[in-house]
């Protein structure tokens, strides 16, 4: 339609009636928007229109000419070429003429025309030294002689400073623009400083220093009573932080979010966040603002930057001692925002012995005396009554398990704080209560050593992981133990559901982490996750030593014979704290472990002679033998009839096998045929699975297996890991 | 024709970069809409939407505070005139002063036309109204700065409106003579 009106349009601005001329050039304007080609054919009358008196058809014929420069570089060139001067007359003529009483406004006359002529001047002059130098006496003569104490003159000295500001003017045009910004910014009308805080933004680019020297009003209007000053001013301080003035302004700041009203704050605590966080050279006065910033607004705080503060408090052990206690002296003042509690209850966990005998010590700090019973008060208060949150909850749970490591006397105490959560309605809480219970109480002797120290969070890959997903971080982390599979996969009745995000979850239960990704690809620890049930265990021992290979630890402590530990214990992640699995020295012998009964016999040769049937498992009681069936066609499916004989001479009752498979498997488990297990062997129970392996071929079949049954009134459990599956399944 | 619906949905308030207002809005302080002018296409959702959101902000606001909200990206300017707020949205980096003094103008123009003009002649005379602003702005631009040249455009229509009335009496005036 553009198109087909166009020549009709150009008609139309020859026409002799202006009333007629200005509508068709706004509606030019329009047809050059939809179709930037058509600019050429306006080029020419617009240029000649330049020369009308009447004010209106001026007007319009001017904003046909500005958009005719965005539209055509062709139309830009030649618009330069012939109508500067025509601008500057036209400019000059108006600001210099007498009263007219048809367009005054004010005083001045038709101010509008001023600014479209300005404007027009900008799009010409950008980048063009040499149309800069043509308007620049006008543009000074504009500046110094329009009256500022009406809008319309401000309008006209607005558009005037933005014109300087947007070509190649002389220095001496600068700093006369400059002044007047300076001028607006200390005028009592808002809306002449809130137009000031906008172009010193632009200013910026400019001449940086000049803005530097506002930055005391700047900063005034930061606190200023309307929104959206304070929303300007706020983006301009942080354009104007470099390293000399970030302390002072920081500290400006911080002490104004404790006034700001609560839709400001969280923009104002975002801005204070990644201002401490880019102009952090000195470690200790990070950790202090951030710290005051936790205790004003931690609820506004990202995740990730409270990850960050973990991550670098981790990798300063100098500063750990202070940072713990001067979390635990926040937290005392005020549990509410929860960030603060996270991070504090975290420390305390961590650092919890630097707490109470006061080590490293910095000069500015007066010693305190907090006894390890008030350190677990202090937990004990958070998991009670400040948290409502899971997440903090769990991270309650996990610290003062370390606790009971690092503080031996409060161990009982701790015990009976963390089986008031046995029954609690919230799975991972439940679920963290009952085995942390279960490590308290029966694993003392391997305790110490599951709660050592976490390893420093390195500090660098994080930066470059968090910089890489726009997401928080992986949360792959483990403090204790991380026995992986043991929570997330097996889910009773034996169905298996494949881990739906990746690595992640598979050893974080953490069912409300948020920054638990989906999005991270990162590769390292996707090969650390894989080889978790992947067939290829290496029993590599890491007794002592730092974790070279996350890949080596993982699988140490889930390789048969090395793991002590019973029942599954979850990863008791450290949410949100990415990081590598705390050394875990292998476990003592003593420790009940059902898997030595595990002793997976050779194969037996089968009818089926592709794929032979095995033994899958065998204990004192049981056996457990697999049978394999592929259908051709399909070799990632298999399908597998597993059959159990009881070795006792009592039967078996109330008979539950489960399984569970790595993540790029699929497991089908089909109803068993009865659940009770004769003695003798004199019958046995089968039950068919069906395999999906995703990799087949890359990677063979893995699978843990859990049975559980009745003997005698008496409940037993096996587990077992069956690695003897045939190759090519 | 959907398709052209979909794409209006899909660039929802997305306008050129030039320095034209996107739309005028007349509330009054009770938040009923007086008068509504689009520069762009705009569904009619979109239209409540903006209008809903709009009063919420901008009738809530102080006196003291200055003129411009940021909103979605854009400037709305407005300014309270007895019992109406006449806003205007532009883009983010146009000038907000002058559009200042494009709504004073727009109100001085009424003024003149109606004579002292308050909440009710506009509501009454509504469709004057729009005459008067669609001589004023075009397609989001100002086309006439001067007063009195909108003055005698509007006079003009004025006399044809009444010339063509005249005419469709007396032609009525026949027939009914004729048919008599």
């Amino acid at each position: 339609m553009a198109r087909d009106l166009a020549p009709e349009v150009e008609r139309l601005l020859q026409t002799r009636d202006p009333n007629t001329k200005k509508k068709a050039a706004l509606c030019s304007i329009r047809i050059v928007r939809k179709v930037p080609d058509l600019a050429e054919n306006f080029m020419g009358s617009a240029a000649s229109l330049l020369k009308e008196k009447h004010h209106g058809v001026l007007i319009s014929v001017v904003q046909l000419c500005t958009e005719l420069c965005k539209a055509s570089r062709e139309a830009l060139e030649y618009l330069r070429k012939h109508s500067v001067e025509g601008l500057v007359r036209i400019l000059r003529d108006v600001s210099n003429s007498s009263y007219a009483p048809e367009y005054d406004i004010a005083g001045i006359t038709d101010p509008f025309l001023h600014i479209r002529v300005l404007r027009l001047m900008r799009t010409l002059g950008q980048g063009d030294a040499d149309c800069s130098e043509h308007v620049n006496d006008i543009l000074a003569q504009v500046a110094t002689k329009t009256e500022s104490n009406k809008n319309a003159g401000n309008a006209i000295l607005y558009e005037c400073v933005e014109t300087i500001m947007g070509i190649e003017a002389t220095s001496g045009l600068r700093v006369l623009a400059i002044n007047i910004l300076g001028r607006f910014l200390s005028n009592r009308d808002n809306n002449i400083r809130y137009v000031a805080l906008n172009m010193l933004m632009k200013a910026m680019a400019v001449d940086t220093l000049a803005v530097q020297r506002h930055r005391v009003t700047i900063l005034e209007c930061v606190k200023d009573a309307d929104v959206s000053i304070r929303k300007r001013a706020l983006e301009l301080v942080y354009l104007l932080v470099n390293d000399t003035n970030v302390k002072p302004l920081t500290k400006e700041l911080v002490d104004y979010l404790e006034v700001s009203d609560d839709d400001f704050k969280e923009d104002l605590t975002a801005k204070i966040c990644s201002i401490v966080e880019k102009f952090s050279q000195d470690k200790l006065w990070y950790l202090d603002q951030m710290f005051k910033v936790l205790t004003l607004t931690g609820n506004f705080v990202k995740d990730d930057v409270w990850h960050a503060l973990i991550v670098l408090i981790s990798n300063a052990p100098e500063l750990q001692g202070y940072s713990v206690r001067s979390l635990y002296k926040a937290l005392q003042a005020s549990g509410t925002q929860e960030s603060l509690v996270r991070v504090a209850v975290w420390c305390i966990g961590e650092y919890g012995e630097m707490l109470v005998n006061n080590i490293s010590m910095l000069d500015v700090e007066e010693p305190i005396t907090v006894t390890e019973s008030d350190a677990v008060d202090a937990l004990e208060l958070a998991l009670k009554r400040y948290s409502v949150d899971v997440t903090t909850r769990a991270m309650c749970l996990v610290a003062l398990l370390k606790l009971s490591s690092r503080f031996p006397q409060t161990s009982k105490r701790i015990q009976a704080i963390v089986v008031q959560n046995k029954g609690n309605t919230v799975l991972e809480l439940q679920q963290r209560s009952i085995e942390f219970n279960s490590i308290i109480q029966r694993h003392q002797s391997i305790k110490s050593s599951l709660l050592e120290r976490m390893p420093v969070l390195d500090e660098a890959s994080y930066l470059l992981k968090r910089a890489a997903s726009s997401q928080a971080t992986v949360s792959l982390t483990k403090s204790a133990p991380s026995a992986a599979s043991g929570g997330s996969l097996k889910v009773p009745n034996g169905a298996v559901k494949p881990p739906p995000a990746p690595l992640a979850d598979l050893l974080d239960l953490s069912s409300d982490d948020a920054p638990v990704t989906t999005s991270a690809p990162s590769t390292a620890p996707n090969d650390f996750l894989q080889d978790l049930l992947g067939i290829g265990l290496i029993d590599t021992s890491t007794a002592g030593g730092a974790p070279s290979a996350s890949t080596d630890i993982l699988m140490d402590l889930l390789s048969i014979g090395s793991y002590p530990v019973q029942n599954g214990l979850p990863a008791t992640s450290n949410i949100g704290s990415p990081g590598q699995v705390t050394k875990h020295a292998p476990g003592t012998p003593q420790v009940i472990d059902l898997l030595d009964g595990l002793s997976p016999s050779t194969p037996l040769p089968d009818v089926n002679a592709a794929y032979p049937s095995i033994t899958a498992f065998q204990s004192a009681t049981l056996k457990m033998t697999f049978n394999f069936k592929k259908q051709p066609g399909k070799p990632q499916e298999t399908t597998m009839h597993a059959s159990f004989t009881n070795l006792t001479s009592v039967t078996l009752t109330n008979f539950m096998f489960q399984a569970a498979v790595p993540k790029f498997i699929q497991l089908r488990l089909d109803p068993a045929s009865s659940s009770t297990l004769p003695a003798s062997g004199n019958g046995s129970i089968t039950q068919s699975l069906s395999v999906t392996n995703n990799q087949h071929g890359q990677k063979p079949l893995a699978m843990r297996i859990r049975i559980s049954y009745k003997v005698n009134g008496e409940d037993r459990l096996e587990q077992g890991q069956i690695s003897n599956f045939p190759a090519g399944l | 024709w959907i398709l052209f619906q979909v794409h209006c949905h899909l660039i929802f308030l997305f306008f050129s970069a030039s320095s034209q207002i996107n739309f005028v809005l007349l509330i009054s302080r009770q938040g009923k809409v007086r008068l509504t002018k689009w520069y762009s296409p705009y569904t009619q959702k979109e239209r409540t939407k903006v209008i809903r959101e709009l009063s919420g902000l901008i009738l809530t606001r102080g006196p003291k505070l200055c003129n411009f909200v940021e909103w979605r990206g854009y400037k709305v300017v407005y300014r309270r005139y007895a019992s109406l707020y006449f806003c205007m949205c532009i883009d983010a980096d146009d000038n907000e002063l002058e559009v200042l003094e494009i709504i004073h103008h727009f109100v001085e123009i009424l003024d003149r036309y109606f004579g002292s003009v308050c909440e009710l002649d506009l509501i009454f005379n509504f469709h004057k109204a729009y005459y008067v602003l669609d001589e004023i702005l075009i397609s989001g631009e100002l086309q006439e700065s001067s007063k009195k040249n909108v003055a005698r455009l509007i006079a003009a229509q004025d006399s044809l409106v009444e010339a063509a009335k005249e005419e469709a009496g007396s032609i009525s005036n026949i027939i009914a003579q004729a048919t008599k």
